[in-house]
Parts: C-alpha cells; sequence; structure tokens
C-alpha cells in the first residue's frame, strides 16, 4: 500500500486545508494533492445519486479567450459547431490534433461574442494553453486563467434546493449546459448547470479565495438534505456509471472522437477545424475499434490496462473499470475491436492471469430519470 | 484499536497465533486505506505460502492491492464469509474481516513481526513522511 507523498512538491486547491480538516484521504492526482474521499466512496456515489454531494474541483483549468476573432480560434480548434452557441451556453468539445485524436476533451462557454471561457482538464491545462496559442494565427488573446478560479460541483437531485438557498439567480430557469454569471454569498460567480455525474446540478466558478467560505456555506444549506463531500474516488465512479469519457483513459492522443463513441461532438459540416480532414478520412475507411461498455458477470473487476479475449483472441482492453455502486454490477469501459463491439457479445476479461466473463452492454450503465 | 496480542507486519497484515495455527488479516490502517473493499480473492485451502509472498487481493472501488503472507506454511482455512460481504474488512477488520489460517512451520519467523506498539509507530512514522 502506498504511504503518503511528499505532498510538498504538489499543488494544492484554495481548499487543500478544508480537506485536511475533514480528514479527507489525500492522493496526487496528476500533480495534484486531492481528497480521494472522505467517507467512503460508495456512500459519497450514493449521496450524489439519492441527495446531492459537494466536490473541489478547483484543480481544473481554465483558459480565456477573448478578442475580434475568438470565435475563430475556439472554431478552429475544436469539432463541435461553436457557431450554435448563445451568450451563456455551455458546449461539450475537445481539442484535437490534426490526427484527430485528443489533446483534451474541454468544456466551452460563450461569455459574450468576444470571448468564450474553456474549462479543460487538471493534468492537461499547461499543455493545452500552449497548444492554443501555437494555433493562435487570429486576431484573438488567449489567457491562462487557472489562478483566478476555485471551482465547486455541487450534483445530486438536491443540488438545486441547496445552492438557491445562496444565490438570487433564479436556477431553475438555467437550462441544462447553460450558465448565468450572478452571485453566491455575495461573490461574484459563474453558475453553470453542467456536471460530470448525470445527476443535475451545478458547477461554480468563484475566486480562489472565496472557495473555503462557499464551500461551508453549501455544506450547511445542504444539511437538511444530506449533503456529504466527495471526493475523486466518487467523481470517478459516478462519470463511470454516466459513460463520460476520461482523458488518459477513454480519450488520449492515440484515440478519435468516432473510437470514443464522441461522434456527436464532431460537426464536419460546420467548416474547417484541426482534426477535419484526418477524422473525415478515419469515418471513409471505416473504424476497426471503439468504446464499449462491459458488464462483468464472472466474478472480478476489470481495471484500466486489463486485456479483452474473444476465446484466443486478443481483442482490446479496459479503459476504466470498477464497481457501479448504484447500479450493483462491476462495469467497465473497454476499447475493443469493432466487430465485437455489439450488445450481448460475450468477451473474457484478463484479470491477474485469470479469465472472468464480462458481456458487451449498452452505454450509459445509468442515466437519470427526467 | 491494535490488539497486544497480535503481531504486525510492514505490509499491513496482523497474525494471531492458536498453537501453530496462524490467522491472517489486514490491520484497520489498511483497510483505512484502501477505501470501501468490494472483492477479495484468496488461494484454495491445502496451497502452501512463503512468507513475503502475494497469496490473495483485496480490491476496493479504487484500487488493487496484493496481500502477502506474513509466514510460512500451509493454509487450513480461508474465511469464506469474505465472498458475499467482503465489507466485514471495513467494518471488523481484525475480527470477522480475517483472511486465512495458516499452519505454520518456523516460529522463529514471528520474531521478525511487529508488536502491536511497534506497528502503531510505525504506521505514525508513514503518515509523517
Amino acid at each position: 500500500m502506498a504511504s503518503a507523498t511528499a505532498a510538498a512538491s504538489l499543488q494544492k486547491t484554495p481548499l487543500n486545508a478544508v480537506h485536511r480538516a475533514l480528514g479527507a484521504r489525500m492522493v496526487d492526482f496528476g500533480g495534484w494533492d486531492m481528497p480521494v474521499e472522505y467517507g467512503g466512496v460508495i456512500d459519497e456515489h450514493l449521496a450524489v445519486r439519492k441527495a446531492v454531494g459537494l466536490f473541489d474541483v478547483s484543480h481544473m483549468g481554465e483558459i480565456e479567450v477573448r478578442g475580434r476573432q475568438a470565435f475563430d480560434l475556439v472554431d478552429h480548434l475544436t469539432p463541435n459547431a461553436v457557431s450554435r452557441l448563445q451568450d451563456g451556453q455551455a458546449q461539450y468539445s475537445a481539442l484535437l490534433y490534426p490526427n484527430g485524436t485528443f489533446v483534451d476533451d474541454i468544456l466551452v462557454h460563450r461569455m459574450g461574442p468576444e470571448h468564450y471561457f474553456l474549462c479543460v482538464n487538471a493534468s492537461n491545462q499547461r499543455k493545452d494553453f500552449e497548444w492554443i496559442e501555437s494555433q493562435n494565427s487570429f486576431d484573438a488573446e488567449v489567457e491562462f486563467a487557472s489562478d483566478k478560479y476555485a471551482q465547486l460541483a455541487v450534483q445530486g437531485p438536491r443540488a438545486i434546493e441547496t445552492l438557491s438557498k445562496l444565490t438570487a439567480t433564479d436556477l431553475g430557469a438555467i437550462g441544462y449546459y447553460w450558465f448565468e454569471r450572478g452571485e453566491v454569498l455575495g461573490t461574484p460567480a459563474i453558475i453553470a448547470r453542467t456536471g460530470y455525474t448525470s445527476e443535475d446540478g451545478f458547477e461554480i466558478y468563484i475566486a480562489p479565495e472565496e472557495g473555503a467560505r462557499l464551500w461551508t456555506a453549501i455544506m450547511e444549506a445542504g444539511e437538511e438534505f444530506g449533503i456529504k463531500p466527495c471526493g475523486l474516488g466518487a467523481r470517478n465512479t459516478l462519470r463511470l456509471e454516466a459513460a463520460m469519457s476520461l482523458y488518459g483513459h477513454e480519450i488520449d492522443d492515440t484515440i478519435t472522437p468516432y473510437e470514443a463513441r464522441l461522434g456527436w461532438i464532431v460537426k464536419p459540416n460546420k467548416g474547417d477545424f484541426v482534426g477535419r480532414d484526418a477524422l473525415a478520412q478515419q469515418k471513409e475507411e471505416g473504424l476497426t475499434r471503439r468504446l464499449a461498455g462491459l458488464e462483468m458477470t464472472g466474478r472480478g473487476i476489470g481495471r484500466d490496462g486489463y486485456r479483452v479475449f474473444d476465446g484466443s483472441d486478443d481483442i482490446g482492453w479496459v479503459t476504466s473499470g470498477s464497481p457501479g455502486p448504484y447500479v450493483g454490477k462491476n462495469i467497465a469501459l473497454a476499447i475493443l475491436s469493432i466487430d465485437k463491439g455489439a450488445p450481448g457479445t460475450e468477451v473474457e476479461v484478463e484479470i491477474r492471469g485469470r479469465r472472468v466473463e464480462a458481456r458487451v452492454t449498452p452505454m450509459p450503465f445509468y442515466s437519470r430519470k427526467k | 484499536m491494535y490488539p497486544s496480542e497480535f503481531k504486525y507486519t510492514k505490509e499491513h497484515e496482523w497474525v494471531s497465533l492458536d498453537g501453530d495455527t496462524a490467522t491472517v488479516g489486514i490491520t484497520d490502517h489498511a483497510q483505512d486505506q484502501l477505501g470501501d473493499v468490494v472483492f477479495v480473492e484468496l488461494p484454495q485451502t491445502g496451497v502452501r505460502t512463503q512468507s513475503a509472498q502475494s497469496f490473495g487481493t483485496v480490491e476496493s472501488v479504487k484500487a488493487v492491492s496484493d496481500v502477502y503472507a506474513p509466514l510460512t506454511g500451509q493454509i487450513t482455512a480461508i474465511n469464506e464469509t469474505l465472498v458475499d460481504a467482503p465489507e466485514q474488512l471495513n467494518t471488523s477488520p481484525h475480527e470477522k474481516g480475517w483472511l486465512i489460517k495458516i499452519k505454520i512451520e518456523d516460529k522463529a519467523e514471528l520474531d521478525d513481526l511487529m508488536s502491536a506498539e511497534q506497528y502503531q509507530a510505525y504506521i505514525g512514522a508513514e503518515k509523517e513522511s
């Protein structure tokens, strides 16, 4: 079992002391000293599915693009149609390399016609910023803004009641994947109805020095609903049940959106963008492999990197796997040969030298009843 | 918390000796570090373990960890109740969550293990490092 890493060299969010005071188990997550759990991953996971949970996601990166050609730069860099965004709307998208693989997956928020706010993965933020800068032949300014924001995620069916106590903004009027600029507890906040859990909820961007105060207030506001602080452990199992991709697992610089079942973020007809030609070619030639959902039917848990077999044929690998605390099954995502990805296909996952039965199942494993 | 009649390893297992049979489990500290245990893989009875060799795995929601045999000998029993109730490793690591029983061959190996007091000092030091 790993002992505590040298925490001194790790980056810390503005809420680091709050997590430690709560007795969180801290881990090195891509160079960040982050809470993996406070009381138990399963309890935290179920709190989000049934009530409400609070996450510190201040490690996520923010990059802001401003200027006369801000739209042109963002539209050039991302496969989704930025032109479809209105002020106050957000979009799931990606940064792609010319060969169509992922630099990162990102959220694009349109703050105004000449201002876009990108939320990117913690461990990729510097790389993303440098990539965007290298592609910036437009009249646009790119700002690395991660130090200007703390980010809290309030997720779960009672998230709206919890957060409503702390803001005058009409949260019910914010549509899914829309956001408002308002105030929470008197401090300016971007309040977005987004999340990584497949539950209703909000992601709030605030000044770093306000992070701890808001955390405490949200915990108090949610107390009557059974709010729980949630760590990266539950964040991972929640997104896995929802079959949402995690960079470094389902997606990376060897995988394209089509292979990751994210073809819906690719809008080839919008005009040119980085990766468009490679993706068009891949679509024309046909995919050889694609992401699939697996349910373990034998006893065992398929973990990241484990090989998947059909008889003696090696047909792919698990990208993420864990128990699904809410669905009550051991689930996994896997990149499989295209002819093995149909739901119902029986396969085997090699778990530490032992073959364990699994079945390809439809994705996601969980979706919220709306 | 850590029974004084037990012996402990650096890999966070405990040993309770009854005659020449050693009961082996993981410590409270180990279960706390692992988080929610969801799966336990144990060997067949009759298998011979060797000190410091992995004899099984304990899997939490987040991760897989090997468990190491603290002593050499034949495995005479495994805790079958963990198949359906692996959470006993969290709720009762030093009692209901025991893993295996070993008929030990060399009592001298026990001298290499830590006392409760030494173990607590050991995990205290590990925390601060």
